[in-house]
C-alpha cells in the first residue's frame, strides 16, 4: 500500500510516498536519486547496499521503508562532506578499487566497524567484512586500508 | 630514441580543431597505413594495431584532458591508456584529467575490452598520438618565438628555450598547434627515457568511487525514464507458450507488459551474440520495485522447446538440442565421450606406440563446473528509441561487435546508434555479449519512452552465458626408467572443448596426441576470464605435478626440463608459447617463494605456471587445511607481461586474479537440475569472501623490454592448479574435480 513516510537520510528529512514494503535501497536510488548505494543481490547476501542505521552497518535491501520512522540513516554520500573520511582516504591511499561497484558498501561496512572497534584485529576485520562480496578480489587491499584508517584515526 | 614513421600524408586521419574557449583538440584515427613502424617485418606481426585512436584536449590554462577509448570494467585502462599518451606528450600526470571516450568508431576504431589486449594494442599507437601532439606544440612554439625547433625542449607541459630562458605552457601554443599539419615522422621515446610509464599511479577514478558517484550503467537515469525487467522461462530448453498479464498490469506503477523477441528468427549468430531465451516478457513500470512486484503476477505458460538450428555467420548451422538438461547427466555423458575417439587436434611422433610400449601409464580425468560471472553490477542497459534512432547508456565490453546485430534486429542504420560507455561493475567476459542492449531498445521502442532494463541478480545467475562445463583426461606413458615417452590430452565440454592443442607441454614431448570432443547443449556459454585457459591450466598443471612426483622430480625442475627441450629442440612446427619466458616466470617464482629452501620445508605449498594472452604467469600457494576449512597463507605470483605500464594497477589485477582463482577453485560452481539452475543468488552461489582471502599476496614482475603483453587474464588460470597441488601436500589427496572445498571432510 502506498503511504507517506518521512525518512532522515544524511541529516536531512525527506518526505516520500512509497509502497510500505519498498526496501530502503530502492527509496534511496529510485525516489531520492542517490546512486552511491548499490544493488547487488536484493537478499542481503552481498553487502553492496550497505548503509548506516543509527550508526550500524545494515543492508538497505532488507529494510522496508515502513520500519524506518525515527531512524538516522547515513549513505555513502553522507559519510563525509568531501570524501575525506579516514576510511575513504585510506581507500585512495591503498588504491583499493578495481571495478569499484562494491566499494561503497565495503567502505560503509568498514566505517561502521571502526566506529565500534577502533583498533580491529585481522580476525575482527575478516569477520566483520565477510558480508561484503568483492568479485574483483580486492579483499587484501581492503584489509590493508582498514588497518591504515584505524592507525591514523 | 627509436624513430618510427607514420604515413599520415597519404591517408590523413588527424583531426584538429580549435575549441571555442581556445585550446586544441587532437584526434588521430589509426588505420592500416597510419601505424607506427620500426621495420616492415613488424607490420606483419601485429596488424591489429591499425585499430586504435585517441583524443587530447589542451586548454589555454594548460589543463589537459586525455580520453581513454576502451570500455572500463576494473582493469584500470582509464589510468593506463592515458598514461601512454601523457608520457610522449611530456606532460605532468597531475595536469591530466582522464575521461572515458564514448563509442565512436570513426575516432576510436578499437574500443574493445577483452582478451587482455587493451594496453598491448595501444602501446605504440597511443604513444604516437602523444608524440605527434608534442611535436605540433613544439612547431607552434618555434613559429611564435621564431626559433628553431631543435633549440626547444619540453618538460611537464612546458616548452623551454634554454639559451634565452623563455618558457611557456603548452596551453599558450595549443591553438596555433591545432592549425598545423600533422608531422610526418614521429619519434617515440626509448623505454629508458620514460618518466611516467613504469611508475605506480593510482586509479584516476578512485576519488569518485570512494564517494559513491554515479559511474555505472545502473546509476544512469534521466527525466521520464521507465524501468523494465524481463520474465523468462524458468529452465533452459523451455520457451513461451502463452501468457496472461491481466493481474500484473493492475499492479501499481505498471506502464505496459508485452513479449519481445531478442533476435530475429533467421538471425545469423556472430561471435558475441547469444540467446538463452529468445522470447521473453517485458514488464515496464515507474520504479524498480513496482516492476519487481508486477513480474511475480505475470502468468506465463512455458513449454519444452523443440530442437533448433542456429545459423552462424559462416552459414554453418549449430544444433541447439531439445530437453531439460542436468549437470549430473552431463558428467556421465562426458565420461562416455572420453571413451570414444575424439577429433585429433595435434599429433607428434608415434604416441600409440609410446603407450603400447609403456611400462607404466598414469591416467587422470579432471573436471570443472559451469560458472556464472557474478558481475557485481547486474546486467543492465539504458535505451531511448526515437524515430529511427536509438541512444544507449550501457556497460558493454565490445560495443562494435553488437552493432551488426542491432542493425539487423532494430532495422536502423548503424549511424543511428549511439552508445555512451558506462563504467562496468565487473565484466569478466559477460558484458561482451550485449543482447541486453537490444532488449532495452526494443522495450523503449514499444513504450515510446527512455527505458532502463535491469536484470535482477537471480536473472543473471540463472540466465545463462556461463563458463562451460569442462573435462580433460591426461595420460602419460613411462619407460622402465620412469622416463616420459608419450603424452595424451583429450578434452571436451558442454558445449565447448577447453583444449589448446599447441600449448605446453606440446613441443616438449616427442610422442604427443591431443583430441577434442563436444556435447551440444541448450545451456548458453560465454567467455569467462581467460576462456578455456582457466580450466586447461588447472588440469594440465595438476597432472604435471602428479607425474613429476612419480618420476621423483621436483615439480619446478620437471617443468623447466620440459621447457628446456621445447626451447632447444622443439617438437612440431606450431608451438604457441615462448619457452624462455615460460622458464623465466618459473625461475622467478622459485626464487621469490624460497621454493625448496629448508625454512619452507614445513609449508604445504603448490606450484603452477601457465601461458595465455601473450603473457606468462606462475604461482606458489601456501595453505593449511583444518577439517573442511582452507586457509591460504600466501600467494607468490611471478608475471611476465612485458613492460609494466602502471605497476600499482598491474599488482592489483594480479592480486585480484589470485583471489578470484582461489575462490572459484574452492567454491565456485553452478549446477542444473532439469534445466533449472540450483543456485539463484549469492545465498546459494558460493563466492569467496573476506575471511577466505589469502593472508598475503606478493606479485613480482619479470623485468624486460618486451612490449606489453596481456595482464588481466594471465595470472588467473594457474591459480587453480597451485591450489590443487598445495591441497595435495596438506591432505595427501589429489583433487581432480572443481570445486575442491566440498570434498574436504569436516
Amino acid at each position: 500500500m502506498i503511504k507517506k513516510y518521512s525518512v532522515r537520510i544524511n541529516k536531512k528529512v525527506h518526505q516520500v510516498e512509497a509502497d510500505e514494503n519498498m526496501p530502503l535501497l530502492w527509496v534511496i536510488r529510485d525516489i531520492l536519486g542517490m546512486e552511491g548505494t548499490k544493488y547487488g543481490c536484493g537478499v542481503g547476501s552481498c553487502g553492496a547496499c550497505t548503509v548506516h542505521l543509527n550508526g550500524s552497518a545494515v543492508r538497505s535491501c532488507q529494510l522496508p521503508i515502513s520500519s524506518l520512522t525515527g531512524m538516522e540513516i547515513t549513505t555513502i554520500e553522507g559519510l563525509s562532506a568531501k570524501g575525506d573520511h579516514p576510511v575513504q582516504k585510506a581507500w585512495l591511499d591503498v588504491d583499493v578499487a578495481q571495478c569499484g561497484y562494491c566499494q561503497s558498501g565495503q567502505i560503509m561496512s568498514a566505517a561502521a566497524l571502526l566506529k565500534s572497534t577502533p583498533n580491529p584485529t585481522e580476525e575482527d576485520i575478516e569477520n566483520f567484512m565477510t558480508g561484503n562480496i568483492c568479485r574483483c578480489g580486492t579483499y587484501t587491499r581492503i584489509k590493508k586500508a582498514i588497518q591504515q584508517a584505524a592507525a591514523k584515526s | 630514441m627509436k624513430k618510427t614513421e607514420t604515413q599520415y600524408s597519404r591517408r590523413s586521419f588527424l583531426k584538429v580543431s580549435s575549441l571555442s574557449g581556445g585550446g586544441m583538440m587532437l584526434g588521430i584515427s589509426w588505420f592500416a597505413s597510419a601505424k607506427p613502424v620500426e621495420s616492415l617485418d613488424e607490420l606483419n606481426i601485429e596488424p591489429v594495431w591499425q585499430e586504435v585512436t585517441s583524443f587530447i584536449k589542451i586548454a589555454s590554462d594548460n589543463s589537459i584532458k586525455i580520453f581513454s577509448p576502451n570500455p572500463e570494467f576494473g582493469q584500470n585502462v582509464m589510468t593506463s591508456l592515458p598514461m601512454l599518451i601523457a608520457e610522449e606528450l611530456d606532460v605532468d600526470w597531475k595536469q591530466v584529467e582522464a575521461e572515458q571516450g564514448n563509442f565512436n568508431p570513426k575516432a576510436f576504431p578499437r574500443q574493445f575490452t577483452g582478451g587482455s589486449q587493451g594496453v598491448r594494442m595501444a602501446w605504440k599507437p597511443l604513444r604516437t598520438v602523444g608524440a605527434a601532439a608534442r611535436q605540433m606544440i613544439l612547431t607552434a612554439a618555434s613559429q611564435a618565438w621564431n626559433l628553431p625547433v631543435s633549440e626547444l625542449t619540453t618538460f611537464n607541459g612546458m616548452v623551454t628555450h634554454a639559451f634565452s630562458g623563455k618558457s611557456e605552457s603548452y596551453g599558450t601554443f595549443a591553438e596555433a598547434a591545432s592549425k598545423l599539419p600533422v608531422p610526418k615522422d614521429i619519434v617515440l621515446k626509448g623505454n629508458q627515457s620514460f618518466r611516467l610509464l613504469g611508475t605506480p599511479q593510482k586509479n584516476v577514478v578512485g576519488p569518485k568511487i570512494v564517494q559513491g558517484k554515479p559511474l555505472f550503467g545502473l546509476d544512469y537515469r534521466e527525466a521520464g525514464m521507465l524501468y523494465a525487467m524481463t520474465e523468462r522461462p524458468p529452465a533452459f530448453g523451455m520457451q513461451l507458450k502463452s501468457f496472461d498479464t491481466t493481474a500484473a498490469k493492475k499492479m501499481p506503477g505498471i506502464v505496459d507488459i508485452f513479449p519481445i523477441k531478442v533476435y530475429n528468427d533467421d538471425h545469423k549468430f556472430a561471435g558475441f551474440d547469444t540467446r538463452s531465451f529468445n522470447e521473453v516478457i517485458a514488464v515496464v513500470g515507474k520504479s524498480t520495485w513496482d516492476v519487481m512486484n508486477a513480474r511475480k503476477k505475470v502468468k506465463a505458460v512455458w513449454e519444452v522447446a523443440p530442437e533448433k538450428s542456429e545459423m552462424g555467420q559462416n552459414n554453418q548451422a549449430r544444433i541447439v538440442p531439445s530437453g531439460l538438461e542436468s549437470t549430473k547427466k552431463h558428467y556421465a555423458q562426458m565420461l562416455e565421450m572420453d571413451k570414444k575417439p575424439g577429433k585429433i587436434e595435434r599429433k607428434d611422433g608415434d604416441p600409440e606406440k609410446g603407450f603400447a610400449e609403456a611400462k607404466h601409464i598414469i591416467e587422470r580425468t579432471y573436471t570443472a563446473p559451469f560458472l556464472a560471472h557474478n558481475i557485481m553490477e547486474p546486467t543492465n542497459a539504458f535505451a531511448h528509441f526515437v524515430g529511427d534512432k536509438v541512444r544507449f547508456v550501457a556497460p558493454i565490453q565490445i560495443p562494435e561487435m553488437m552493432i551488426p546485430s542491432m542493425v539487423a534486429r532494430l532495422g536502423i542504420p548503424k549511424e543511428n546508434i549511439s552508445i555512451e560507455l558506462a563504467r562496468m561493475g565487473g565484466g569478466f567476459g559477460r558484458r561482451a555479449y550485449g543482447h541486453y542492449m537490444i532488449e532495452a531498445a526494443l522495450i523503449s521502442k514499444q513504450v515510446s519512452a527512455p527505458v532502463k532494463l535491469i536484470y535482477m541478480r537471480e536473472d543473471d545467475v540463472s540466465g545463462g552465458n556461463y563458463r562451460p562445463l569442462y573435462q580433460l583426461t591426461y595420460r602419460a606413458a613411462f619407460d622402465e626408467n620412469k622416463k616420459l615417452i608419450a603424452f595424451h590430452a583429450k578434452g571436451g565440454g558442454v558445449p565447448e572443448s577447453p583444449l589448446h592443442a599447441n600449448r605446453f607441454p606440446a613441443g616438449a614431448i616427442d610422442n604427443y596426441l591431443a583430441e577434442s570432443w563436444v556435447i551440444p547443449s541448450n545451456i548458453t556459454i560465454a567467455a569467462f576470464r581467460a576462456p578455456r585457459s582457466n580450466f586447461n591450466a588447472a588440469a594440465e598443471q595438476s597432472f604435471l605435478d602428479e607425474i613429476s612426483e612419480y618420476m621423483g622430480k621436483d615439480p619446478i625442475d620437471f617443468r623447466l626440463e620440459l621447457l628446456k627441450r621445447a626451447k632447444e629442440n622443439p617438437v612440431g612446427k606450431t608451438n604457441d608459447y615462448d619457452a624462455s619466458r615460460y622458464m623465466g616466470v618459473l625461475e622467478l617464482v622459485r626464487e621469490k617463494s624460497g621454493w625448496g629452501k629448508p625454512e619452507n620445508a614445513g609449508k604445504k605449498r603448490g606450484v603452477s605456471a601457465y601461458f595465455c594472452h601473450n603473457s606468462y604467469a606462475a604461482q606458489v600457494i601456501d595453505l593449511q587445511v583444518k577439517g573442511d576449512q582452507v586457509t591460504v597463507d600466501q600467494v607468490t605470483t611471478a608475471l611476465d607481461c612485458g613492460v609494466v605500464v602502471n605497476p600499482e594497477g598491474a599488482k592489483n589485477m594480479a592480486e585480484g586474479a589470485a583471489i578470484d582463482g582461489i575462490g572459484n577453485a574452492l567454491f565456485g560452481q553452478l549446477t542444473l537440475t532439469d534445466g533449472k539452475t540450483d543456485q539463484k543468488n549469492f545465498d546459494t552461489y558460493r563466492m569467496i569472501r573476506h575471511n577466505e582471502a589469502p593472508k598475503k599476496i606478493d606479485v613480482h614482475f619479470v623485468k624486460n623490454e618486451i612490449d606489453p603483453t596481456g595482464l588481466g587474464e594471465p595470472p588467473f588460470p594457474p591459480v587453480f592448479a597451485a591450489v590443487a597441488n598445495a591441497l595435495y601436500k596438506a591432505t595427501g589427496k589429489r583433487f581432480y574435480h572443481q570445486p575442491f572445498q566440498p570434498q574436504l571432510k569436516g
